[in-house]
């Protein structure tokens, strides 16, 4: 018999209200169903705008569904929402934070309402694997925007949950925090947690995760394990430098960073024509040279509608 | 009811959050209490008297305590949730498995602790003015805490449903604040023409300061068992509406 997932969700829609008079409805979400196994990071991708902040405030109880059906270890967040709830610890994307408590109280409250008393060895442990052991007593006002970002990670974590979500939890901080906060999330997942992140930073996703949804325009495109989704994207990358406007026909299917430029090639015919098209626009490729696709070459094929998964076969 | 062990955390959350700016909270009302009993007492005092026997400086204190009262309950839950909504971090709250009986107790609860505190607090500063009697204090007692829950539980509606501080302001000063001093703090509405009369008696404000001026004096305009029934079913029916905006998540929860 088949164990309960950690996250289910089935069939999920979104409607928001038209904003102005005879325009359509938003539809923020469209029958997004995945499962999420226990233990698993996971991780969720898209661009702005497609629908994965609406999915975790759904999760979260923040929001409603139109229609469609959430569950945490079996426990639906609508009609079992306390359950579900306390198996939940949510990182919220927005920074926010109460003026008027330091980061010791922010701790002991957001235990407190879970009905946690004597919370205080797991709030020092807290404290300490987040770095934030010097700043116990400091006003939450006080603190930066990279301590205030671990408070945050803190309080989710307070009530000790079986699932974490982060919600780009690593937008606009430095590298230091980063590299504590994954260390200590991915000690949490072996430890058994579920993990289900949203972030910009692909290769961190492609780090971490074990399995990952992509979202676009509230539809999942994609559901597959990290390793299949690189392996399906078509090819490897051509990278160089150039000074000056790619030809017309690159354009198109170019990622450009500057002066890099990345393609998509199959194989050395491929590299050969973009070549000659340089050659032919009198253009000096410097530092040239072939990788393997990354997720971020995955990640815009199957947002420009390549390479796309079978992803609502798979939900 | 059913509660979970979580809402004695808000409950302390809130009552910590507005005792961390008590000169604020507290003590700023306590002196404007102050402030309208001396100015108010030494212009009237030789020139009204609306009890016999019961200097107007006497008559006025309970009125002015339970206004302090009922305004400050108000501020408390309605500054507490707009706050915490603009600013974002209502949703530490709104993450967690509290009910909304829960949401309800903590913040009526510690909105009538705030009510209670700053009418303490006038008492203790002005009583020493004046010669109080305490005629029926448990009518004192009863009238206070009712009065500081309705308050507190408007306050709950005005927070959930404003979106923005101008709301909370037209909510307060339109509303609160013309209901609080048309309530008979500075005068008994025998004084007003029938008309006016007859419409103080309509609103439920005139109500819990009579009742409560009661206890002192042992004198009302109206019997304080009526002032506690339409107090008690106006209670009632706000905190009605009140739970039923938090079960349902109104303005809070999309």
């Amino acid at each position: 018999m088949p164990s309960t997932p950690a996250l289910s969700f089935q069939s999920v829609s979104k409607a928001y209200p038209a904003r102005a008079a005879g325009a359509a409805p938003l539809q923020a979400l469209d029958q997004v169903s995945f499962d999420v196994t226990e233990g698993e990071f996971f991780g969720l991708l898209g661009p702005n705008g497609a629908g994965k902040t609406t999915l975790i405030s759904i999760l979260a109880g923040l929001t409603r569904a139109s229609s469609g059906r959430v569950q945490v270890h079996g426990h639906d967040v609508q009609t079992d929402y306390a359950q579900a709830r306390r198996l939940l610890g949510v990182v919220p994307q927005e920074l926010v934070f109460d003026p008027f408590f330091n980061v010791r109280e922010a701790l002991r409250f957001q235990s407190g309402y879970f009905g946690i008393r004597d919370n205080g060895a797991w709030i020092d442990e807290l404290l300490e694997g987040l770095g934030l052991a010097d700043k116990a007593n400091a006003n939450m006002r006080q603190l930066s925007g990279g301590m205030k970002r671990r408070v945050l990670v803190a309080q989710a974590l307070v009530h000790r949950p079986r699932v974490i979500v982060l919600d780009e939890p690593t937008a606009g901080v430095d590298v230091e925090l980063r590299q504590t906060l994954w260390q200590f999330i991915a000690r949490l997942n072996r430890e058994g947690h579920t993990v289900l992140l949203t972030t910009h930073y692909l290769e961190e996703a492609e780090a971490l995760c074990q399995r990952i949804a992509m979202l676009k325009r509230g539809r999942v495109v994609a559901l597959e394990t990290t390793s299949d989704l690189i392996r399906s994207a078509s090819g490897q990358v051509l990278r160089f430098k150039l000074d000056g406007d790619l030809p017309p026909p690159l354009q198109a299917k170019a990622r450009v960073t500057g002066r890099i430029v990345q393609l998509p090639v199959h194989d050395a015919h491929d590299i050969e024509q973009v070549l000659a098209q340089l050659r032919a626009a009198q253009l000096q490729a410097e530092d040239v040279e072939v990788r393997k696709a990354d997720l971020e070459d995955v990640f815009l094929q199957v947002m420009a509608g390549q390479g796309q998964t079978s992803a609502q076969e798979a939900a | 009811m059913i509660l979970e062990n979580g809402w004695t955390t808000l409950l302390h959350k809130e009552v910590l959050r507005f005792w961390k700016v008590s000169f604020q909270t507290v003590a700023a009302p306590v002196l404007t209490s102050v402030l309208y009993m001396l100015i108010f007492g030494h212009v009237l005092e030789e020139h009204v008297q609306v009890y016999d026997g019961v200097p107007y400086t006497a008559f006025l204190l309970p009125g002015l305590a339970m206004m302090s009262v009922l305004q400050n309950a108000f501020a408390n839950s309605s500054s507490s949730l707009i706050q915490s909504k603009i600013m974002g971090n209502l949703v530490f709250l709104l993450l967690t498995p509290l009910s909304h009986r829960s949401w309800f107790v903590a913040y009526v609860g510690s909105s009538v602790i705030r009510g209670l505190a700053v009418g303490a607090g006038v008492f203790l500063v002005t009583g020493w003015l004046v010669p109080l009697q305490f005629a029926a204090p448990l009518w004192i007692l009863v009238f206070a805490f009712v009065g500081a829950a309705m308050l507190g539980t408007l306050g709950l509606i005005a927070g959930l449903w404003a979106e923005k501080f101008d709301q909370m302001a037209a909510f307060q000063n339109f509303i609160i604040m013309p209901m609080t001093f048309l309530s008979g703090v500075f005068y008994s509405i025998h004084s007003l023409p029938p008309f006016w009369q007859q419409l103080s008696h309509l609103n439920p404000f005139f109500y819990m300061i009579d009742g409560f001026r009661y206890g002192f004096f042992g004198h009302s305009d109206v019997s304080p068992w009526t002032s506690l029934a339409v107090v008690g079913t106006a209670l009632v029916v706000v905190s009605g509406i009140a739970l039923h905006l938090l079960r349902t998540g109104y303005k809070i929860r999309h």
